[in-house]
C-alpha cells in the first residue's frame, strides 16, 4: 500500500497486528537495576530504611570488601564449592547411569522409573537428619544430601532425552548395521545433550539451595554456616555481603552451562 | 546371475489392524518399482519389512540370486533425511562405513567419492542445520551410495522438498540411476514421480493394504521426458488414478481413531 495519497473512495487498511514482541532491551535492563539501587541507598540515607534490618547497597559493597581482604569469604565459599563439587559429580554419574538404564533397557526402566517417580518428590534436604544420623555430621551428610538432590534431575533428563533422541536416526543407524555401542555413543550421547544441560542447569541451582540449608543445620565453615551465623549476630551487611556472594557464584555456572551449550550444542 | 528380492505372502497387523495382508512380488535387479498408494495403504510399512526394520506378522522376505557386493546391500534413503544434525555432511556420509574394516584412506576416498557423485564436495564441512532440504536429501542419498547398495528402500524421498527442489533431485537421480543401475523399491504417494521414475508401478489398495495391480511402464526413462511420450504416459497416469482415486478419497474423509 505505502504511505501515498489515499484517493477519497479508497479507505487506508489500519495496521492491527503489533504488540506480543516483548523483547528485552539490555540498556533498560541496566538502567532500572541502577535505578532500584539508587533509590534504596537514598532511602538508607535519608533514613527512611532501617539500616539494622536492610543495610544500603554502600554499606554492602563495603562488608563485601572487607570479606574478600580478610579471606574470609573465599574460605566460606570454597567450602561450599568444595561440597557442590564433589556432590554434583556423584550425583550426576550415577544420575546419568540409572537415566541412561531407564532410557535403554525396559527393565532399567520397569524396575528403575517406579523408583524415581516415588523418591524424586521427596525435598532432599528432609534426609539430611537420617543421613547425619548414618554417616555422622562430618562432611559426608552434606555431599550425599547435594548428590541426592542432583541425582533426580539429572536421572530424569538423561532418560527424558534418551526418549526424544528421533527414532528415525536409531532406524537409520540400524539400517546401515551400525553396532549397538556405536548407536549409542554416535546417535544417543549426541543427542541427549541437549537435555543433560538442561538437567545440569537445574541440578546447579539446586545443588546451591541444598548446600546453604545443609551448613546452615550442621557446619562450621561454608556459606550456608556464615549467614546463619551473620544472621544471628545481626551482621546484616555481612549477611547480604554473602547473599550477593552467592547470587554471583549462581550467575558464574549459569555462565558457565551456557558456555557449555554454546560449544557442545553449537549444531542446534 | 542376476539377483531378485521375493516377497511372498507377507501379512502385517499392528493390534487389531491390518495393515498388509498377503502381500507377494518380486524385484528384479536393476529395475525401479514404485509403491503407490493412498495414505495409510501401508507402502512405508512395506518398505520398513522389505529391508528388515520391521518384522512382519506373517510372511517372508528373500533373496534369490547373487547380490553384487555391497557394505549394505538393502539401504534405505528417507522421507525426514534422518541426517545426524551434530555432524558434518562428510561425516554423516561416513558414518555406514565407520564401523566397516576399511583403511581410513580408504574410508576417505568412498565419502570423497559419494560426495561428488552428489554434487556436494563444497558442502563436506557444512552442517544441516546450513543446507536447504535439497541438499539435505542429497546428504541422504551419497550416504546411501557410499555403501555400494544392492537395493535402495526409498521412502517418499522427496515428498518433504517443494516443487522445484523435487524436479532437480529426481534429475540428479537419473543420472545417477543411468549410471549405476542400482535396483530400487520407491514410495511414493505421487503418481507423476512414479511414472518419471519406475519401470514398474504396484498400487496398494488400502484397509487392508493389498496389491491391485502391478502395472508396467513400458517407455525407456530416457524418453519420459519427451513429447512423443507425453500422451502414453497421461493414459497410463488415467489409468493408475482410476485406480486408487476412489480409495484416496476415502483416506481423505476419514477421521483418525487413537
Amino acid at each position: 500500500m505505502g504511505d501515498g495519497p489515499v484517493k477519497d473512495a479508497q479507505r487506508r487498511i489500519s495496521f492491527r497486528g503489533g504488540g506480543f514482541d516483548p523483547r528485552p532491551r539490555p540498556l533498560v535492563a541496566w538502567i532500572f537495576f541502577a535505578a532500584v539501587l539508587a533509590l534504596w541507598q537514598a532511602g538508607s540515607s535519608a533514613g527512611v530504611i532501617d539500616s539494622l534490618f536492610l543495610p544500603s547497597p554502600a554499606r554492602i559493597a563495603v562488608a563485601l570488601q572487607e570479606l574478600i581482604a580478610s579471606g574470609d569469604l573465599f574460605r566460606h565459599l570454597g567450602a561450599s564449592l568444595a561440597r557442590i563439587g564433589l556432590g554434583w559429580l556423584i550425583g550426576a554419574i550415577t544420575g546419568v547411569m540409572l537415566g541412561g538404564l531407564i532410557g535403554l533397557s525396559w527393565l532399567g526402566r520397569s524396575a528403575g522409573l517406579p523408583f524415581i517417580s516415588a523418591l524424586f518428590p521427596v525435598p532432599k534436604i528432609a534426609l539430611l537428619p537420617l543421613l547425619i544420623l548414618w554417616l555422622g555430621i562430618g562432611e559426608s551428610a552434606k555431599v550425599v544430601t547435594i548428590a541426592l538432590g542432583v541425582f533426580f534431575p539429572i536421572a530424569i533428563s538423561t532418560y527424558a532425552g534418551i526418549d526424544n533422541v528421533p527414532r528415525n536416526l536409531i532406524r537409520m543407524a540400524q539400517s546401515f548395521n551400525v553396532p549397538l555401542s556405536a548407536i549409542i555413543w554416535k546417535v544417543v550421547v549426541p543427542g541427549i545433550m541437549p537435555s543433560i544441560l538442561s538437567g545440569c542447569r537445574i541440578s546447579a541451582s539446586i545443588a546451591l539451595i541444598l548446600v546453604v540449608s545443609a551448613e546452615m543445620i550442621g557446619a562450621n565453615v561454608g556459606i550456608g554456616s556464615f549467614l546463619l551465623t551473620t544472621g544471628n549476630l545481626m551482621q546484616t551487611d555481612q549477611l547480604m555481603a554473602g547473599i550477593v556472594a552467592i547470587a554471583v557464584l549462581g550467575l558464574l555456572i549459569g555462565a558457565l552451562i551456557s558456555w557449555l551449550e554454546r560449544v557442545l550444542l553449537a549444531w542446534r | 546371475m542376476a539377483f531378485e528380492l521375493v516377497v511372498s505372502g507377507l501379512s502385517h497387523r499392528y493390534g487389531a489392524l491390518s495393515v498388509l495382508e498377503d502381500i507377494s512380488f518380486t524385484i528384479r535387479q536393476g529395475e525401479i518399482l514404485a509403491i503407490v498408494g493412498p495414505s495409510g495403504c501401508g507402502k512405508s510399512t512395506l518398505l520398513g519389512i522389505a529391508g528388515g526394520l520391521l518384522r512382519p506378522t506373517a510372511g517372508t522376505v528373500s533373496v534369490a540370486g547373487a547380490m553384487p557386493a555391497s557394505l549394505n546391500p538393502f539401504t534405505y534413503i528417507f522421507q525426514d533425511f534422518a541426517l545426524l544434525p551434530w555432524r558434518s555432511v562428510a561425516a554423516n556420509v561416513r558414518l555406514p562405513i565407520e564401523h566397516h574394516p576399511v583403511s581410513a584412506s580408504d574410508r576417505e576416498k568412498l565419502v570423497s567419492d559419494a560426495l561428488a557423485r552428489t554434487g556436494l564436495s563444497e558442502f563436506a564441512g557444512a552442517l544441516p542445520k546450513q543446507l536447504s532440504g535439497g541438499m539435505r536429501q542429497r546428504v541422504g542419498i551419497a550416504r546411501a551410495l557410499v555403501v555400494r547398495p544392492a537395493l535402495l528402500l526409498m521412502d517418499e524421498p522427496f515428498s518433504a522438498l517443494d516443487a522445484q527442489t523435487r524436479d532437480l533431485l529426481m534429475g540428479d537421480f537419473e543420472a545417477i540411476w543411468a549410471r549405476e543401475k542400482t535396483t530400487a523399491a520407491y514410495v511414493t504417494h505421487n503418481l507423476h514421480e512414479a511414472l518419471r521414475m519406475a519401470d514398474r508401478i504396484m498400487i496398494l489398495r488400502r484397509r487392508p493394504g493389498r496389491i491391485r495391480e502391478i502395472v508396467p511402464v513400458p517407455i525407456p526413462r530416457s524418453e519420459r521426458r519427451g513429447a512423443a511420450a507425453e500422451r502414453d504416459l497421461v493414459r497410463i497416469h488415467g489409468e493408475l488414478w482410476g485406480l486408487i482415486r476412489e480409495e484416496a478419497q476415502l483416506a481423505d474423509r476419514e477421521i483418525a481413531h487413537g
